[in-house]
């Protein structure tokens, strides 16, 4: 492709992809470190283990491949699949949940459909998707965070260590798992909302801090990167108020039984979702219009399949499904060139 | 139209046409009831019996039915048959009957069959349609058969369980189990699990084929290459 010459003043940004891809792992990491502050090391160590498996994975397919390895790996996109599928686990999900999430992710997900760039599914989702399905029990339970009052069996670094890798050896585990408050409020019954705000331990405000304040620091996480300019503001955005806006409408509605948007924006993994995962550039829309029907579509899925679906939250899913739509909606949303009406509006009208 | 000889049959309904791996059909009951080998062998006997009656029944009456109303005539003929396989598991299979559960009536809708009937039988003498009807069924059971063990193996851990379903009390303790304690693997037992080994089947047919063909084409003899001319552009004088 031939660049355009222009005239000075130039913008220096991130050129290389694997630039982009060390930023946006770097600005995972005020997330990452509210969660090992309130959950204890296991993601800490499940992002190690997870980016050890994506990168061995992805050098082992490309040298079956025939291409260069070193030239692939340093694009660094295997080592951000591992470190979000370790961000997304339970923290103490075992060594084997996170190997076969990564293995799948990287092998089946991204190579099988032609390797970077060519994966239509973000390979991080449809890794977590497959071990959500097949292993909703290790799925489900999550430690009760530092926060807690009376909470004083977060497990040191050695004793997450053996839990993770049990065949290391050592003493079992005997931490405190509770549910997620998505989960909780999802398996709330008859009970109003108000009820379960003052009952439930992990909708305590000591609890509930600790959801909060992770959720912001992806939050932060994303506004450096927005910064940074890795993507542009119309996919995270449009999640965001699309699910603040039908979230509220519900929650105006009945709130006795519907989650408030705070519950929703701040208590699951939209934060995580909405800058990390939904922003993906390979398999999101790209046209500008159409980036903000990707989002605002998303926010709106994991409403639905949170509030009305089987499961507790639901980004995973909804990304995936918006990754099937998103060749379609960049068909109807290409952006008129200047001069010119825009393709399919001209084959309708005959011309 | 020239007839194909019996090995060509035998070849394509097993292997070159295969009708899961290669035509691609009937792939709603083999994704839907390979989750266990004795599913998978139950389905394949009972569409194998459908295409072999199916084929010979059209064979027969090729040269009656107007070419309009073939199709009506052809899915009466398919229905007829799976009705009668269907009476029959319910009678001697009971249990398995009720596993399989709305795939044994759903043999009519599977193209396989009807695919078979259109293009072969109505135009092949009845013993090829037969040969056809069995190697095109058999072609199919194996495939779900190796799909079927896939699944059970990965998904439980087992191999040949409840094989009593179909066989009777001789196969009661058949069962291996491969690995003790295994939790399960959900995912393989379920749709989108059967559709990734599928694929992967469909994927090793062509690693087989590529090795074959780039096999017979090292052994060939030369003597076909070396008088073909050799058109080289630029430098000719």
């Amino acid at each position: 492709m031939a660049l355009l010459k222009i005239t000075s003043p130039h913008m220096s940004s991130a050129g290389k992809t694997g630039d982009v891809m060390l930023t946006v792992v770097l600005a995972t990491l005020p997330g990452l470190a509210l969660l090992t502050w309130f959950f204890g090391w296991g993601n800490l160590i499940n992002i190690a283990w997870a980016s050890l498996v994506a990168v061995s994975c992805e050098a082992l397919v490309i040298s079956i491949r025939q291409r260069s390895v070193m030239f692939y790996l340093t694009d660094y996109s295997a080592l951000l699949t591992g470190v979000l599928i370790g961000l997304s686990l339970p923290s103490l999900a075992p060594w084997w949940l996170t190997l076969i999430a990564t293995s799948f992710a990287i092998i089946f997900a991204k190579h099988l459909y032609g390797g970077m760039g060519q994966n239509p599914f973000n390979p991080a989702m449809v890794g977590y998707a497959l071990v959500l399905i097949a292993f909703p029990v290790e799925m489900t339970s999550w430690l009760a965070p530092k926060s807690l009052p009376g909470n004083d069996q977060i497990p040191s670094f050695l004793q997450t260590l053996t839990a993770i890798f049990p065949f290391v050896g050592g003493e079992a585990v005997d931490a405190f798992t509770m549910a997620t408050p998505l989960d909780t409020f999802k398996h709330k019954g008859e009970q109003l909302a108000a009820q379960l705000w003052a009952s439930e331990p992990v909708l305590s405000p000591s609890s509930w801090l600790a959801w909060q304040s992770i959720s912001a620091g992806y939050l932060l996480g994303g506004a450096y990167l927005l910064y940074k300019k890795v993507f542009t503001w119309h996919t995270p955005v449009a999640l965001l108020v699309a699910m603040t806006i039908i979230s509220g409408i519900f929650w105006l509605i009945d709130p006795d039984s519907y989650g408030s948007p705070l519950l929703h924006l701040l208590g699951g993994a939209t934060m995580l979702g909405a800058f990390f995962i939904a922003t993906d550039p390979v398999s999101s829309a790209t046209s500008v219009k159409g980036r903000l029907y990707y989002g605002a579509a998303i926010g709106i899925l994991v409403y639905i399949i949170r509030t009305w679906g089987n499961y507790p939250d639901a980004i995973a899913f909804a990304v995936l499904l918006m990754n099937f739509a998103a060749p379609f909606i960049d068909y109807y949303t290409q952006p008129r060139t200047y001069g010119h009406q825009i393709s399919h509006q001209k084959t309708r009208s005959g011309q | 139209m020239a007839n194909k000889s019996y090995q060509e049959i035998i070849t394509d309904g097993l292997w070159t046409n295969n009708p899961a791996l290669v035509q691609l059909l009937g792939l709603c009951p083999l994704l839907a009831v390979t989750g266990s080998v004795v599913n998978a062998l139950g389905l394949g006997l009972a569409t194998t019996l459908v295409l072999i009656g199916s084929n010979l029944s059209v064979s027969m009456i090729r040269h009656y039915v107007p070419d309009t109303v073939r199709l009506p005539a052809f899915v009466m003929i398919i229905a007829s048959f799976v009705t009668c396989i269907e009476l029959v598991s319910q009678a001697f299979t009971y249990d398995l009957y009720l596993s399989l559960g709305i795939f044994i009536p759903l043999i009519v809708t599977n193209c396989a069959i009807l695919g078979r009937a259109e293009a072969f039988a109505r135009k092949n003498p009845l013993t090829e349609s037969f040969i056809d009807g069995l190697m095109m069924g058999v072609g199919f059971t194996l495939v779900l058969l190796v799909l079927g063990a896939m699944r059970e193996i990965i998904g439980q851990g087992t191999l040949f369980s409840d094989m009593d379903l179909l066989l009777g009390p001789i196969a009661a303790g058949w069962k291996v189990t491969l690995i003790d304690d295994y939790r399960g693997f959900l995912f393989a037992i379920l749709p989108p699990g059967a559709f990734i080994g599928m694929g992967l089947l469909i994927a090793l047919k062509s690693i087989i084929d590529n090795r074959i063909k780039t096999y017979q084409d090292a052994h060939r003899d030369r003597s076909s290459v070396t008088d073909r001319r050799v058109r080289v552009t630029g430098e000719i004088k």
